[in-house]
């Protein structure tokens, strides 16, 4: 924009047009920007909301999703933690996130020891192409993060 | 709202095997999105939001449930024989009204 400001060495029609360009410019990353941030605002509030603020580490989740969904109404999903599922070291819960769903918020799961091992399957609705995010809360409080980009031709959700 | 709940579970298993559960149950999952076609206003929401499994009386696996889980939810997850009895899994629908079944296991 600092060319714009220096109108006395150009015409006034490319004065013009290099503002209305650059306003639209402007406006078209300003909302892809804010929408991105508002996704990302949406997950990290619905992480803090569910395993609160502690740091997360990456690794020993084994999220299973296609990588081209055709339907997003029903997309089969399957995470697997890698834990003994003792009494002393187990998985306590899973919980899956949509960074581009209506609401993150996908679903929890809960392990017990009797579990043997920490795996569950289910189907899930994504509104577009997207990434799925897992967050495995250990027997010791530790947190472990995976996450996975889906490619959805149909989107779920309704609206 | 919801019906047909069914659940797979083996009748018998060998003493520390870790067997497979599948679970389903008929529900249209309503998200509270969508719209009406005709009236064009918002279907409220009504969803199963918990499953709960429970073995001999013990909760041995839960899961909690929002609009992104698909229309006639499906739930497949483990669990480790040690001993003979019954499982009960209970669904809860947004209205408060639960669905169950019982399915029993014979360890040998």
């Amino acid at each position: 924009m600092s060319k714009i400001t220096d109108k006395t060495t150009m015409s006034r029609r490319t004065a013009l047009e290099l503002a209305g360009g650059g306003v639209i410019a402007a406006l078209l990353t300003g909302t892809l920007a804010g929408a991105a941030r508002a996704d990302a605002a949406l997950l990290s509030d619905a992480i803090k909301k569910a395993v609160g603020d502690s740091a997360m580490t990456e690794g020993r989740i084994t999220l299973d999703l296609p990588e081209i969904a055709e339907n997003g109404n029903t997309v089969p999903v399957s995470v697997a933690v890698d834990s003994p599922m003792t009494e002393a070291d187990h998985v306590k819960a899973v919980h899956l996130f949509a960074e581009k769903n209506p609401a993150a918020d996908v679903a929890s799961v809960y392990f017990t020891p009797a579990s043997g091992v920490a795996k569950a399957s289910f189907r899930m609705r994504l509104a577009g192409t997207q990434n799925v995010v897992a967050v495995a809360e250990m027997s010791d409080g530790s947190l472990f993060t995976a996450k996975k980009l889906v490619k959805v031709t149909i989107g779920g959700c309704g609206g | 709202m919801a019906s047909k709940p069914r659940v797979r579970v083996p009748k018998t298993a060998k003493k520390g095997e870790i067997i497979t559960i599948k679970s389903l149950i008929s529900h249209k999952m309503e998200t509270g999105r969508r719209k009406d076609s005709k009236t064009g206003e918002l279907i409220p929401r009504q969803i199963i939001n918990k499953f709960v499994c429970n073995f001999n009386g013990k909760q041995v696996f839960a899961s909690d449930w929002h609009p992104a889980v698909s229309a006639n939810p499906f739930m497949a997850f483990n669990f480790k024989a040690e001993e003979s009895g019954e499982f009960e899994f209970v669904w809860t629908d947004d209205d408060g009204s639960t669905y169950s079944k019982k399915a029993s296991l014979t360890v040998n």
